[in-house]
């Protein structure tokens, strides 16, 4: 018989199960902790509780069609999906976008970038005790979605980037509201870091914690904030410029310490310049002005054109019947998304259904790292680790 | 003396070939990206010359999957996007298996970071790694029979 005394002092090890409905795993993230005491000696994440099979779906759909799953991979950064989605199958078409349209493109990503660094910071905060946070952050993030409803009609599905532009043209009044928001946000990031940079609590739990050198960070395929808190300044905005990019000015904020501190400030710093970029594409951004490229057979037509002209009106139901056909040929692109770089690899056989899309997720391949960022440390740090890893599971598991 | 319009991919093409004769297969340019094809049994050994040449200095393995060209033969293409944070520059290298042999060397001992993405490849299309060092599925469960991204898995599943 089996009772607890006897059991004592019989293993040294025990192993806990934490997920997938633990609340600080952010979704369904299940990791087994083999536990000597409070101290993790090894961390197994399992993964696949929301795997949907979207790369799979996207063969089975137009190039257009698929758009609108991109959004529900990473759910707090679907203007990003978007982006990269289309930016590959413009790629492969060897298409133009016009300039107008890139800017809008920016402007949306970095105020994505804003709410998504704000959910991160809310519900990290809650994680580590400071529920007050949240609520701040939640109130500032509200005001973004706002603007995405009127941008697209929509606050988080957006589907607003479209292959060869944006969806619709910005609504009246869009320059007040986004330079409304621009004015009170510097203030209210100061707000926060006011309540926890110098918090000693919130310092507690996170200096020195989950500390890996930037070599081995990089040996695991980290990006993102991630690996500039560890002094590796690679930004794909700064590498390798995208939608125009290289004209804005801004800079990569970069830490050196390499912990979850290092990484809260990283981001925190990092909404900050997103402010600045989404200033320089208002102005940018003129009033009038093509929001797709020309494209007959790809983009479809202005409504106004299908009721004049007769090949407006084929080419408006060959693109909504069978699509259209990039020639053969892969494409891959990459982007910065608020957690890392976001890759799309397409690859075509000329048929109006692409032949194989696969999606770089940032959430996936940073969360490699979470092993070897715990073990050692304690139950408590890996809720830190996990926080700051910054995993949206729809995206991991896609 | 190979002519690229990419002066990096040159490079890496020139270097590859000084190391081993038959490291490269055949280059391919498409949309402003460079493909090099590496025969399969060199893979690994390329890959290792890719990130140890300082002339190179691939540090970062970006993403790793699998292209399946059904019927074709051979059927799968692997393609591994490569990153050189220092020199800011990219390339692909490829290399193509068939089905009868669907097994390639495991990247793992040269970038710890292939790690997930080659489970996820052996995962959806049930692609054997020899070497990698936890070779277990890791978005379906461990019960799932098939491969679901091989192109004659269909879209709704089987029943």
């Amino acid at each position: 018989m089996t009772t607890v005394e006897s059991a004592i002092g019989t293993t040294k090890t025990m192993v806990l199960n934490m997920g997938p409905q633990h609340p600080s795993t952010h979704g369904v993230l299940r990791v087994l902790l083999e536990l000597d005491g409070e101290n993790v000696v090894t961390a197994v994440p399992d993964l696949g509780y929301l795997h949907t099979g979207i790369e799979k779906s996207c063969e089975d759909k137009t190039y257009s069609q698929s758009i609108t799953l991109t959004d529900r991979m990473d759910y707090l950064n679907p203007l990003g999906n978007n982006l990269v989605y289309c930016l590959a199958v413009e790629k492969l078409l060897g298409l133009e976008v016009p300039k107008r349209a890139q800017y809008i493109r920016v402007m949306m990503v970095e105020l994505q970038r804003i709410s998504s660094h704000l959910v991160w910071l809310g519900t990290h905060a809650l994680d580590m005790g400071a529920m007050s946070v949240m609520l701040y952050c939640f109130r500032e993030r509200e005001e973004i979605l706002k603007i995405f409803e009127r941008f697209a009609g929509q606050r988080m599905m957006t589907s607003y980037i479209r292959i060869g532009g944006v969806a619709l043209q910005p609504p009246a009044g869009w320059r007040d509201q986004v330079k409304c928001f621009l004015d009170m946000m510097p203030a209210r990031v100061d707000e926060y870091e006011a309540l926890l940079t110098e918090n000693r609590i919130w310092q507690g739990r996170l200096k020195g914690v989950g500390r890996l050198a930037p070599e081995v960070l990089v040996a695991c395929s980290t990006t993102g904030p991630g690996l500039r808190a560890a002094g590796v300044a690679f930004d794909n905005r700064k590498a390798f410029p995208y939608s125009s990019y290289e004209e804005f000015e801004f800079n990569v904020p970069t830490r050196t310490e390499s912990d979850c501190f290092a990484r809260y400030l990283v981001r925190v710093a990092e909404i900050r310049e997103s402010i600045k970029i989404v200033r320089q594409a208002m102005d940018k951004i003129t009033d009038e002005g093509p929001i797709k490229a020309e494209a007959p057979g790809i983009i479809p037509p202005q409504r106004e054109k299908m009721k004049t002209e007769m090949e407006a009106l084929i080419y408006h139901f060959k693109i909504f019947t069978e699509g259209f056909s990039p020639p053969p040929g892969e494409a891959y692109v990459a982007v910065e998304s608020p957690r890392g770089e976001l890759g799309c690899f397409i690859a075509s056989d000329g048929s109006p259904k692409p032949l194989r899309v696969h999606f770089r997720a940032p959430s996936f391949i940073n969360l490699q790292a979470l092993p070897r960022m715990v073990e050692g440390q304690l139950i408590a740090d890996t809720v830190a680790c996990i926080g700051t890893i910054d995993i949206v599971l729809g995206e991991v598991d896609r | 003396m190979t002519q690229l319009a990419d002066a990096n991919a040159s490079v890496v093409v020139e270097q590859l070939r000084s190391w081993n004769a038959k490291a490269v297969a055949q280059v391919v340019e498409y949309r402003g990206e460079t493909t090099v094809v590496v025969p399969r049994e060199l893979l690994r050994a390329a890959a290792q010359q890719c990130k140890e040449d300082p002339a190179l200095n691939f540090d970062l393995l970006s993403d790793a999957t699998c292209v399946d060209r059904f019927p074709l033969e051979p059927r799968f293409e692997l393609n591994y996007h490569l990153v050189s944070i220092p020199r800011r520059a990219r390339i692909r290298l490829r290399t193509s298996i068939s089905a009868q042999h669907a097994a390639i060397d495991s990247l793992v001992p040269v970038w710890p970071g292939a790690n997930w993405l080659e489970r996820e490849i052996f995962d959806l299309f049930g692609i054997q790694f020899e070497g990698h060092p936890d070779l277990r599925r890791i978005l379906l469960p461990e019960g799932f029979e098939g491969s679901p991204l091989r192109r004659d898995f269909p879209t709704e599943g089987k029943r």
